[in-house]
Parts: structure tokens; C-alpha cells; sequence
């Protein structure tokens, strides 16, 4: 079972459970992708079966009859065919639409280039109103749905990771604009996001036997950004790096460096997709390929750590 | 129909026509002749079909119009404010920064208005959504989506055509106004076009009923011979630039923008035509 599988089966277990809380709550999806989906009543759920543009489309009509709506699907096509929809039928308007967008980054590494998508968070940001979260865990994930659920407009939830558990669900308390501080520290700040948070923990445990102490935040929501939590960190450190599976333009890099560089600046290093678009393979190959392991988070927060704000 | 409305209708419609040339001459833009070609069917849909209230456009119960065809914005709103929707006085302002009349309709932002449709093609899709929201909650509202045939041929509009069978049954129609040029007679290629047209709805299961498009009383009836709670084509031919004879017998589409000058020799057409 691919890493894609699973996720996808996460997100069809939370959003089912989200349903029977909430009867306002609507699924789409498009062809296929929930299968199974236990949903407690009938009109709760939709497979759509179309093409992405109409999803968003019918996702608008939807919330505009009153319902709160999770449409789910892949990330590429779903950001990239449907973005005119995305604009004008649900930011434009302001809807209550929650897109997700499932198989982000190396997720469905098999799949190859065009299926790998590491601009949505750029494009998705850029939309006014559109609030953006990434999961790190299947904890937040489910905590983040239910989140979105309330907001009044429109989100984007970037699943590329969520089989692992690194926060306790008890516990959860996630809110929009918000960040978690995971592992404190005082000599540089690693703020992560989705499936780079986990490899920011383990660069973590191996800076600290190199005695430079690493604070580790996860940052769940890139817009709105948890700001004063973030910079309260630089402050501390003076020295940052970001790791995301992302490109490196628009995303955590530059949202946490333009941050840095207008109210406090400090050096950002980043860890992000850089060398071109992706390709086929195993997902962890691709991303030991591509650098995005701990490995290179470590790299990266020596040299920042070097030229550190003191 | 009764004669006595249909009467009211037309005399309705003659003066939103001049207002629609009013609008675009003082805003110096947009588009007239399409806005021109849906005028008898908007003054139709909201004076004979469309259950709603213009001092209350957001109560529960209305029935829902969506623009899709967003170039016929100055028709709407120049229907809508006839209506009551809202003062007749907003529609001098069309265009201007800060407006209530946006160039693209704004849901939440002009009373009567209840979709906001950005571009060409969303439409339908956003219809579906809609009426299934609806019927889900148990609101026996119905929803009327004005779409030019000229949209037909967009991938978003063959999707919602085909989504059809997974949200049905829905309370929905779509209207489709197919416009000619060059007078009133169709020819044979405009006819073969139509069929065509009329068979990919059809294939998609909806069923399709046709009408003149200018013709109010003709229209009602094809529209009572659509299933009531199904979704269904209304299928209207419509002239470009109806009202205005010189618009009409145009060959060229190319919208000129309106100057003082324009806009008081079009009115005063409008007034010889309409004798």
C-alpha cells in the first residue's frame, strides 16, 4: 500500500466522523478517491464523479445552498486544472469550501512529474481570504478539519503525510493561525511543515549532540501565519531554517524570511525542492534524491547557525 | 398566459432596454447587444417564473438565478432594479469604483444577486451544487442558470452536464439562449447547430424543450412542458442586439464603446422600434 493510500483513507475516516457531528457537513470527491467512505447519511457524501473544475464548481453551489463542504483530490490537478474555479467560484465569493488536496509532494512518488505537486502552497497563498494548513500528523489532520469545518471562508488542507502520531489527540488544541512548539530551544529555530516536521526533529536530536539546542516548531497553519510565535523564537535564536517539501518559491522559506527580513532580521536557510520537478520513484528515495531529508536540515542550520543574530 | 401580464412584461422590458443603453453609455463600457439578447427572457423569469421577494432577496424560500453568462451582467441588473431590488439610481453608478453593480455579478454584495459567477462556463456546475444543497434540506426552491450556448463548448459545462446522474433528481434549469445575427430568419447551418446542440444535452440526459427567446408567452409554455421537478434545457434563440435595429442587422460583433453622441441615436431608436 502506497504512502498515498493511506492518507487518503485518514482523511475519508476523519471527514466521515466530522459528518456525523455535523449535518451541514458535505464530502465531494472526485472519481474514485473515497471509496468506502462510511459517511452516517446519504446526502452527507458525494462522489462526483467528474473532473476537478466541476468539483470546485459544484462545491461552491453547494456552500452557497448552505452546506460546509470538504472537496477532496489529488493536489496537481486540483489546484492546477480547477485555479480559474478555485478564484471565482469560491475565493472571489468567500465560500465556506474546504479544498483538499491529497497526494502533495512525494506522496505518490510512483506517479511521476506531473502528479507531484510542489506549488500549491505558493498558489494557494497568494488568494486573498484563502486560509492554508498542512498537517504534520493524523492527530492535527483530524483536529484541522474540524477547525476548517467552522471557518466562514475558504481553506486549502495540503495532505502530503499523516500516517504518523507525534501528537497526542488528547491533547490536540490546533487553531487557525496557530503554531506548535514541539521541541524547545535556544541556539536556532527549525520551523517545519507536513512531512518535514518529523525530519526537523530528528536533525534536532542530532544538533543537540553536537550541543547546538534546536527549537522546533511546526507550522500547521502557513496562512494566516502564527507570526508573534515564530518571531518570539528568532528573537531567542537569531539564526532559522525552514524545511518544507515545497518549492522554494512561496512557501514557508519565503513566508518565514519576508517575516525575518521586515521585523527582525535573522539568517533563514532553507530546506526546499530545488533541483527542478520531480520524477518517478520510490517516495523516501526521491526525497533523500531531492534533499529533503534531516540530513540536510542539519547542513542547513550549522551554516545559519554560524552567522546567527547575537 | 394572461394577457393583461404579458403586456406589463413587454412594456417592461422596453424600458429595461433603455435603461441597459443608459448604464453603458454613462459607464462607457461593456457589453450591449448580448446584455440586449436576454432582456425578454430575464423580465420573463423574474415577473412570471422566479418566486421572489425584492424587499427580501435573501428569504429562505426564493428561487435561485445564476448568471452564467456574466457578459449579460447590465441586463440583470438593469431587470433586477425594475424589480425593486434595489434603487433604480445604482445603475448609473455600473462600473464606477465602489459600486454595487460589480462588472462580474457579486453574490453578497447586490441584493437579488444569489451566485457569484466569475468567469464563462461555472455556472452549471455551481446550478447543481446548489439545487442539491436545496433539495437535501428539504427547500422546494428551484434554480434557473442563464447560460449562452457559445459556454456549451467548455470542458467545466460538458462535467456538470455529465454530473447530472450522480446528484439527480434536482430542481434545475438551465436556460440556454443561443443568439443568431443578421435578421430574423434562421438559416439552415443555424438550425444544424441547434440540433446538434439540443443532442449533446440530450445525451447527457436532459431532456430539452425549444423556444423563441423573445417571445414571453412562447417561452411559459416551453417551460411548462419541462418535467417540474427534474432537470431539464429551455433551449432560447435570441437575436444579438435585440430592440436596436442597427444592432441587429450587424454582421460585425465587435462592441464599440458608447459615447454621448451613440448612446441618445441608440435611444432613440429604441423609441422609433418600439412603436
Amino acid at each position: 500500500m502506497s504512502e498515498g493510500t493511506r492518507i487518503s483513507e485518514l482523511f475519508a475516516a476523519s471527514v466521515a466522523a466530522l459528518t456525523r457531528e455535523r449535518p451541514d457537513v458535505v464530502v465531494l470527491s472526485a472519481a474514485g478517491l473515497l471509496d468506502g467512505l462510511e459517511c452516517s447519511r446519504e446526502d452527507s457524501f458525494l462522489n462526483a464523479a467528474c473532473g476537478e473544475q466541476n468539483l470546485v464548481l459544484m462545491a461552491s453551489g453547494l456552500a452557497l445552498g448552505g452546506k460546509r463542504v470538504f472537496a477532496g483530490a489529488c493536489a496537481a490537478p486540483l489546484i492546477g486544472r480547477a485555479y480559474d474555479q478555485i478564484r471565482a467560484a469560491v475565493a472571489i465569493p468567500g465560500l465556506p469550501v474546504c479544498l483538499v488536496g491529497l497526494d502533495a509532494g512525494f506522496c505518490s512518488g510512483h506517479a511521476g512529474a506531473p502528479r507531484q505537486m510542489f506549488e500549491d502552497v505558493a498558489l494557494m497563498r497568494a488568494l486573498p481570504n484563502m486560509t492554508v494548513l498542512e498537517p504534520a500528523d493524523r492527530a492535527s489532520l483530524s483536529l484541522l478539519l474540524r477547525e476548517a469545518a467552522s471557518l466562514e471562508g475558504p481553506s486549502y488542507l495540503r495532505l502530503g503525510a499523516g500516517t504518523l502520531s507525534l501528537y497526542d489527540p488528547e491533547q490536540g488544541e490546533l487553531r487557525l493561525g496557530g503554531g506548535t512548539v514541539l521541541r524547545s530551544g535556544a541556539d536556532i529555530t527549525l520551523c517545519a511543515c507536513g512531512i518535514m516536521v518529523q525530519e526537523a526533529l530528528k536533525a534536532a536530536e542530532v544538533l543537540a549532540r553536537q550541543d547546538i539546542s534546536a527549537e522546533v516548531v511546526d507550522c500547521y497553519s502557513l496562512h494566516p501565519f502564527p507570526s508573534r510565535l515564530v518571531l518570539s523564537s528568532l528573537q531567542r535564536t537569531g539564526c532559522c531554517v525552514t524545511a518544507e517539501e515545497h518549492f522554494l518559491p512561496g512557501g514557508l522559506f519565503e513566508i518565514v524570511s519576508s517575516l525575518a527580513a521586515r521585523e527582525y532580521p535573522v539568517p533563514v536557510q532553507p530546506v526546499a525542492v530545488r533541483n527542478g520537478f520531480g520524477q518517478g520513484g520510490a517516495s523516501q528515495e526521491l526525497r533523500e534524491y531531492y534533499g529533503l531529508t534531516a540530513a540536510q536540515i542539519v547542513s542547513a542550520a550549522v551554516l545559519a547557525w554560524t552567522c546567527r543574530r547575537r | 398566459m394572461d394577457s393583461g401580464l404579458l403586456n406589463e412584461l413587454k412594456e417592461r422590458a422596453k424600458g429595461v432596454r433603455r435603461d441597459i443603453v443608459g448604464m453603458l453609455g454613462l459607464a462607457r463600457s461593456g457589453c450591449l447587444s448580448p446584455s440586449l439578447s436576454v432582456v425578454d427572457i430575464l423580465v420573463w423569469l423574474y415577473g412570471a417564473v422566479l418566486n421572489v421577494q425584492p424587499k427580501k432577496p435573501w428569504f429562505e424560500g426564493r428561487d435561485r438565478f445564476v448568471l452564467s453568462r456574466t457578459s449579460a451582467a447590465p441586463a440583470l441588473y438593469a431587470t433586477l432594479a425594475e424589480r425593486g431590488f434595489f434603487c433604480k439610481d445604482e445603475l448609473w453608478e455600473y462600473r464606477r469604483l465602489g459600486s454595487l453593480l460589480q462588472p462580474f455579478p457579486e453574490y453578497r454584495r447586490t441584493p437579488g444577486v444569489d451566485v457569484s459567477c466569475g468567469a464563462s462556463g461555472m455556472g452549471p456546475g455551481i446550478s447543481l451544487g446548489l439545487a442539491l444543497a436545496l433539495r437535501t434540506q428539504g427547500i422546494g426552491s428551484r434554480v434557473l442558470c442563464l447560460m449562452g450556448a457559445e459556454e456549451a463548448s467548455l470542458g467545466s459545462v460538458w462535467e456538470a452536464l455529465g454530473a447530472l446522474e450522480a446528484v439527480a433528481p434536482v430542481r434545475l434549469t438551465l436556460v440556454v439562449n443561443r443568439e443568431i445575427g443578421g435578421g430574423d430568419r434562421p438559416s439552415e447551418a443555424d438550425e444544424k447547430a441547434e440540433s446538434t446542440l439540443t443532442q449533446r444535452f440530450e445525451s447527457f440526459g436532459w431532456p430539452v424543450v425549444r423556444a423563441d427567446g423573445h417571445d414571453m408567452a412562447k417561452m411559459n409554455e416551453a417551460l411548462g412542458a419541462l418535467p417540474e421537478d427534474e432537470a431539464g434545457v429551455l433551449l432560447l434563440r435570441t437575436l444579438w442586439g435585440k430592440g436596436i435595429p442597427s444592432l441587429e442587422a450587424s454582421a460585425f460583433r465587435s462592441e464599440h464603446l458608447l459615447d454621448r453622441q451613440a448612446t441618445e441615436r441608440l435611444l432613440g431608436e429604441l423609441e422609433v422600434a418600439a412603436l
